[in-house]
């Protein structure tokens, strides 16, 4: 066990000399395109993406409708411009969320043993309830808005950020220079913040990409089952939905906005990976 | 052994203690009145108050609780609010699917992501590892329902190997059964595989070093033997962890798979109960879910007892 000082040394300068993977510059590639396209996306579109045509309906693609047009005759291509603004919302909102509330408690439950018991049990129980059925849930009995879905899959992904959080803690209390610290009567909410909260730092980045990732494919999961975000909104999930039915008819109107999503996530992803191979070597290679 | 199976059985009852209070308490808080989503809209105030009285809402919270903790100790789950069945019976209709669904999943990530996972750390760094690796990585990162509709698109539509969606019970016959279940059971393992592949890779890489397995190789065994007997058995318990775990993910990915093959199983009956607010039976299938997790990972740390001494006098 290195103290955490030079432990948070050693990534920043391998972050300088080792050039990164292709696929990890290819990623950052496609992830900025997203994220352009979705802060540039009335530039970026070539229709509303909610205007209907009833002429238009379930055409081709061709030079004006560059992915053909929905079941409405609306512009696929528009709607899946749009649909990236939704997803990296709730992706950003999501893990930051997560992060925040995660953060404390796992600080608290790694150091307060007597809260440990009674917390972990707590998030053992979070756990157990599977993610979707919980979101579906919360979703379906409040409005279906923005906010709603955001916590509804925030919560699920919490008690992860507790107990890595902890984890971390554990074992940096035992590390020589807490025990310095509490000997020189260092109050506990200090010393938490001065000595056991920079080791978590790194790997809640890493995991912050992860439950980013994640939270972009429940929301597009629970906009495919019609308990997301509404339908007047266009999100990849929901133009999916929608296409489903005319699946037989015309496969692209799934096809397209599936092609995004997962492109967007999978960036994301080989995005999380390359940082957790920089940040923390000790993970290299292991799964998440 | 017997004492840490029952010290391993008190930690799972405050579990499901908090997953009760958690399910109750959202279902109580959330926005929505459960009585007039009985009686509809056209209900008068005075009818909402007696649906109100009968089923209990008027009392304190934690009497509603307890009443509901109490009923479910002796099996009694409610009834629908929305076709008045018991609760247990309705998922007992729709459970098979799911447990065939689920299955079938299961088998089938055991049949490829161990040979893969194995077969990645016996080349480790060569050309299978690295396309292993890849496969693994996409498989985290394209949703199931993505999946499902590009096995469709192509085995379905086009190729016209298999039905495009529904289902067939066994009793049916093993042939239209199998035919049916195969692409939901692919689609709903494609992320079961990229896990248990990469942890089989990982664990197997660790135990590869191992002196045994030189040992085995020195004595002259074939190199299958060597992987899978030797190797394999020693890298099983990361391998279990991560089946366990992975658990919750597939429950998740039945509700998707369910909808895109329309298989009548849990997984659309959890959708249209919550779309109809029916609250007992939300409530019956969440904690049946985290049961059954619950369960499963019981199961998985007894068997590391089972196989491991050192844990059992921990």
């Amino acid at each position: 066990m290195k103290p955490s000082q030079s432990a948070q040394k050693a990534p920043r300068s391998r972050l300088l000399t080792n050039p990164p993977h292709w696929t990890t510059v290819l990623a950052l590639v496609v992830l900025v395109i997203i994220v352009a396209i979705a802060v540039f996306a009335p530039a970026v579109a070539n229709f509303e993406p909610t205007q209907l045509n009833a002429m238009m309906r379930l055409k081709p693609a061709d030079d004006t409708y560059w992915m053909g047009t929905d079941s409405y005759g609306r512009d696929l291509y528009s709607r899946v411009i749009y649909g990236a603004q939704v997803s990296l919302l709730v992706g950003a909102g999501v893990s930051i969320g997560a992060l925040v509330i995660g953060l404390p408690l796992g600080l608290l439950a790694g150091w307060f043993r007597g809260l440990d018991a009674v917390l972990m049990r707590m998030m053992d129980g979070m756990m157990a309830i599977p993610g979707i059925l919980l979101a579906i849930a919360i979703v379906a009995l409040t409005d279906a808005g923005l906010t709603t879905v955001i916590i509804a899959i925030m919560l699920p992904e919490i008690p992860q950020v507790v107990r890595l959080v902890r984890s971390r803690v554990l074992s940096t209390r035992s590390e020589t220079f807490v025990d310095a610290a509490v000997l020189l009567g260092t109050p506990p909410l200090r010393l938490i913040w001065r000595h056991l909260l920079p080791s978590t730092i790194a790997p809640l980045i890493v995991q912050g990409t992860y439950i980013y990732a994640s939270a972009i494919l429940t929301e597009a999961a629970l906009s495919f089952l019609g308990v997301g975000i509404g339908t007047e909104t266009p999100t990849w999930g929901n133009i999916m939905a929608e296409g489903r039915l005319y699946f037989a008819l015309n496969p692209w109107l799934v096809y397209w906005p599936a092609i995004v999503l997962s492109l967007c996530i999978l960036s994301i992803n080989l995005l999380g990976d390359a940082l957790r191979d920089r940040l923390d070597p000790k993970m290299k290679g292991r799964s998440i | 052994m017997l004492s840490y199976f029952l010290r391993r059985l008190l930690t799972a009852i405050p579990v499901m203690f908090f997953v009760a209070v958690f399910i109750f308490l959202l279902l109580r808080l959330t926005p929505g009145d459960p009585a007039q989503a009985i009686a509809g809209d056209q209900a008068t105030p005075a009818q909402l108050e007696q649906i109100r009285e009968s089923l209990g809402l008027n009392e304190p919270l934690s009497t509603q609780f307890f009443t509901w903790v109490g009923r479910m100790a002796k099996g009694d789950f409610g009834q629908s609010l929305i076709s008045q069945q018991p609760v247990l019976q309705m998922i007992g209709q729709r459970i098979g699917p799911t447990i065939a669904l689920a299955l079938t999943a299961m088998g089938l990530t055991v049949l490829i992501s161990l040979p893969m996972g194995v077969l990645a750390a016996w080349r480790h760094g060569g050309l299978t590892d690295r396309a292993v690796m890849a496969f693994s990585v996409i498989g985290f990162s394209v949703p199931i329902f993505v999946i499902g509709y590009v096995l469709i698109g192509v085995f379905a539509v086009n190729l016209r190997w298999f039905p495009v969606q529904g289902y067939k019970p066994l009793a049916d016959g093993f042939w239209p059964f199998a035919h049916r279940i195969f692409l939901p059971g692919l689609a709903l393992a494609s992320i079961y595989i990229a896990l248990v592949s990469r942890m089989t890779r990982a664990s197997m890489l660790e135990v590869l070093r191992e002196d045994y397995v030189r040992t085995a190789r020195a004595k002259g065994l074939s190199e299958i033997v060597v992987l899978f007997r030797h190797a394999l058995r020693n890298a099983a318990i990361p391998i279990l962890t991560v089946v366990g775990t992975g658990f919750a993910m597939m429950i998740s990915g039945v509700v998707v798979t369910e909808t895109v093959f329309n298989i009548p199983g849990l997984g659309r009956l959890v959708v249209d109960a919550v779309l109809a607010r029916d609250y007992p039976l939300i409530q019956a299938i969440i904690l049946l879910t985290a049961g059954t997790y619950v369960v499963i990972n019981l199961l998985i740390d007894l068997s590391y007892a089972l196989t491991d001494p050192r844990i059992r006098y921990q």
